[in-house]
């Protein structure tokens, strides 16, 4: 093995990122490494880059183990790694860029002649007729990623990490550069591939890695798998006893409906999709990432303006145009980014929890101190908030415990229609499991809830009805004992297969 | 208590100021009664801090939400114009006052549309006036210095209330009524949300875009104030040279407050110390006799003292090497402990 990883682990405050991890990259094979966001995959390039320094575990290269300290560090020994977002420099020549960091001298000056020579010889072998002497931003991305490519081998070598390198590019873009590395890889490259376009994973990879949590799910022979139970592995099993215990609730009569969305779209966001929640209802979200399901909720939330589809109540029709007008029509929604769009990190645990209410009632009509007190000492006990006091910055607290705070300011408003975006996203087991009896619990009071999730476990566990999202449409709606990893897992996979097939 | 321990940098700080001035000039305290009115360096240390100690107040709030506004020098120049052609043009004293007003107010709601509506960096989107508004008020006095005689609005600048200069009257009531608004209601917490994280605020429902374009109105209301009072001292409008740089002494006073340019946390009353230091040391390096060409110089000098001695990362070594020093040896603190 060129490359191997044993038992890596990696903590951050409230999250095991890298639990036990191991990892194999054999001279002259693209390895994909696949997970869900969070699974661990970043994470676990940065520990290989150096960018991380790991709490435990063994990385060794060529038979000799390495701690990378730093990216440089990291490219001495051979490990070099491109982005999704070229990080060259645009306003530089290809040739500057190629030898940034060594440039040939003459006389203790730059030579432009040997720098225009070296370059040329850098890409040699990568097919690509272009003017080294132009500057770098002119050309096209899939240039500019094959020059990153070209970049990295020359000072590297050995490994190449590839992360996400297809987004941006077009099918035709995205050949050119798979036959550069198909030829690295003929050169005795070691390729790790990180990519959510499973028909490329397919396509490219010799080998596939699934993680999920922060933990290594399973190391296949690409041709031993096929779509389905690829992700199977990605999004996991279903835990059987959970699922036993609330089928009982997927065969309850259909709850009172109070909640309509018809028609509701924004275009080359997410196509019209029609939704209708019952009161202490749970409506899961399932799809792969990018599927237009995060852009469901915001829909529904008026972060993203509908350019068509109307929502009305029992009562009559509601504006959504607005957060503002979805909190007024007792709407919540906990976002998927909770550090970015969830909470307010300098403010204390206090001011937090009562943000939207003293929102809704407007700045005129302070929400008294002591009352303030009460809410934050309440919700502190009732969802075992892990927190000295509430006059604690947000910030400064565990991720699980800040999801609960974002969750305890929804909660004080009391809405009838709480959206969670990934609720229990990077938190640890204990809260995930907490979270999930919550939302159980509130539902049996009349809340209505919508879980948007990549943990097949965590919406078969608590929802009565799934939809499943793929390529921005709602494509399926499951129900009762139709709610089953195995029936997710094949709504999602079709579209892929589809996919594959025009390809 | 807890804000007196938020305020104690600062008032160490100016006392400290106070007492070096002293030093140089052992009058400087010495406050007396004269025709009805208090008289001393102090007082008018309190009269001078009048217009950096009211662009502050403003200042501090576009502070606190991430902003900052640089057109307020450039705004007490429009509305001091606005004043004196309205005097002049004979419309009377409370309708000058009004016009003055509402010019400061026009220009907070440019600055806070073209930040919170279109999205323009704060310290770009302000640029555009604090470059644009001395040619506006240039043509409001039509290039000339403007000057008025009205004994009425004159006494903004240099009448007497309670003993006490107006203006220093006008600013430590602005801050008392600004501080109460931002404590008393919810509006402090909303100021201080949306300057942390704006996405997060809205997403909880706060009115983000209203309460930025309400934040730069203060400020240009806190602007119009100080050209009030500028126009009036010197009964007349200079276009060119009234409230000059004065947005930039404003920003110190704020900072020299403690008040973090990343916005979030902010407390006006310690940006009105901040701009009493700022003017103790003007008022003070001219009484201690320093030639005038070593103001700035000083100045400069003492800014960054003070600076330093605020700075986190300074007060964070001080107090581990107190700490050290207190534990001192082991068995001392062992005694302690059994005892």
């Amino acid at each position: 093995m060129l490359l191997t990883i044993r038992s890596l682990t990696k903590t951050f405050p409230g999250t095991l990122a890298l639990d036990d991890v191991r990892f194999d990259l054999a001279a002259g094979e693209v390895h994909a490494l696949l997970g869900e966001n969070g699974a661990g995959k970043s994470t676990l390039i940065k520990c290989l880059t150096g960018a991380y320094r790991p709490d435990a575990g063994e990385i060794t290269l060529d038979g000799a183990v390495v701690a990378p300290r730093s990216t440089g560090e990291a490219q001495e020994l051979g490990i070099g790694t491109v982005y999704q977002e070229v990080n060259l420099l645009p306003n530089l020549t290809v040739a500057q860029n190629l030898c940034f960091g060594r440039e040939p001298r003459r006389f203790g000056l730059v030579s432009s002649r040997g720098m225009k020579a070296m370059a040329e010889g850098m890409l040699d072998g990568y097919g690509l007729d272009i003017d080294v002497g132009r500057d770098l931003g002119t050309y096209s991305v899939a240039i500019q990623q094959i020059v990153a490519i070209a970049r990295a081998v020359a000072l590297s070598g050995k490994v190449l990490i590839l992360d996400e390198p297809t987004a941006s590019l077009d099918a035709r873009e995205v050949e050119m550069l798979f036959d550069v590395v198909r030829g690295l890889r003929a050169q005795g490259l070691g390729i790790v591939f990180v990519s959510h376009f499973l028909d490329q994973v397919f396509d490219l990879s010799d080998r596939v890695t699934v993680l999920r949590n922060g933990r290594h799910i399973v190391t296949e022979d690409i041709a031993a798998l096929d779509r389905v139970r690829l992700i199977e592995h990605m999004l996991g099993h279903a835990l059987e006893d959970e699922v036993e215990a609330r089928n009982a609730g997927h065969l309850e009569a259909r709850r009172p409906p109070m909640l309509h969305f018809e028609d509701m779209a924004r275009r080359g966001v997410i196509e019209g999709f029609d939704l209708e929640v019952g009161q202490g209802e749970v409506v899961g979200l399932a799809g792969l990432l990018g599927s237009g399901r995060t852009e469901s909720a915001e829909l529904l939330f008026g972060l993203r303006a509908a350019t068509a589809g109307t929502a009305r109540d029992q009562e009559g029709p509601l504006t959504l145009d607005s957060p503002r007008a979805a909190v007024r029509a007792g709407f919540g929604f906990a976002p998927e980014d909770r550090k970015t769009d969830g909470i307010v990190a300098d403010l204390s645990v206090r001011e937090n929890i009562a943000l939207a209410l003293q929102a809704r009632r407007g700045w005129a009509r302070p929400i008294p101190r002591a009352e303030q007190q009460r809410l934050a000492e309440m919700y502190i006990e009732r969802l075992d908030i892990r927190t000295s006091d509430a006059e604690k910055a947000v910030g400064d607290l565990s991720g699980g415990n800040q999801q609960k705070v974002v969750l305890a300011r929804w909660l004080a408003m009391n809405p009838r229609f709480l959206i969670l975006d990934e609720p229990t996203r990077g938190i640890d087991v204990g809260a995930h499991a907490e979270i999930l009896r919550l939302i159980h619990q509130l539902t049996d009071e009349g809340m209505s809830v919508l879980l948007i999730s990549s943990e097949l476990d965590e919406l078969i566990a608590v929802s009565d009805r799934v939809i499943v999202v793929r390529d921005r449409r709602h494509v399926a709606e499951l129900t009762g004992a139709g709610i089953s990893t195995e029936t997710i897992v094949h709504a999602i996979a079709q579209h892929a297969r589809k996919d594959g097939e025009a390809a | 208590m807890q804000t007196l321990r938020r305020l104690a940098p600062q008032i160490v700080t100016l006392l400290a100021v106070c007492l070096l001035v002293t030093l140089f000039f052992p009058g400087f305290l010495d406050i007396s009664m004269s025709g009805g009115r208090l008289v001393g360096p102090v007082i008018d240390i309190l009269k001078r801090s009048a217009p950096v100690a009211l662009l502050a107040i403003g200042m501090t709030l576009v502070i606190a939400t991430r902003g900052i506004d640089l057109s307020v020098g450039t705004v007490i120049a429009i509305c001091g114009a606005v004043a004196a052609w309205a005097i002049a043009g004979g419309m009377g004293l409370w309708a000058a006052v009004a016009l003055a007003i509402g010019a400061g107010l026009l220009a907070g709601l440019w600055n806070g549309v073209l930040v919170a509506v279109i999205g323009i960096q704060p310290i770009v989107a302000t640029l555009i006036l604090m470059t644009a508004g001395r040619g506006i008020a240039q043509l409001i006095t039509e290039g000339r210095i403007l000057t008025f005689t009205d004994p009425g609005f004159a006494w903004f600048g240099s009448g007497t209330l309670f003993g006490m200069p107006v203006p220093a009257v006008i600013w430590i009531v602005t801050g008392v009524v600004m501080a109460q608004l931002m404590r008393r209601t919810a509006l402090g917490l909303l100021v201080e949300a949306i300057g942390i994280n704006r996405r997060a605020s809205a997403l909880a429902g706060v009115n983000a875009l209203v309460l930025l374009i309400a934040v730069y109105m203060a400020s240009g209301l806190c602007a119009a104030l100080a050209g009030i009072i500028t126009a009036a001292d010197i009964r007349g409008a200079d276009a060119n040279n009234a409230g000059l740089w004065l947005e930039l002494d404003a920003i110190l006073a704020v900072v020299i407050g403690g008040n973090s340019l990343l916005g979030g946390r902010f407390s006006i009353a310690a940006a009105l110390l901040g701009a009493l230091i700022i003017q103790t040391i003007d008022t003070g390096i001219l009484l201690a006799g320093f030639p005038s060409e070593y103001n700035l110089v000083i100045k400069a000098g003492l800014v960054v003292i003070i600076l330093v001695l605020q700075s986190p990362r300074l007060a964070t070594e001080w107090y581990f090497w107190r700490r050290s020093v207190r534990e001192g040896p082991p068995p001392a603190t062992t005694k302690e402990h059994a005892r």
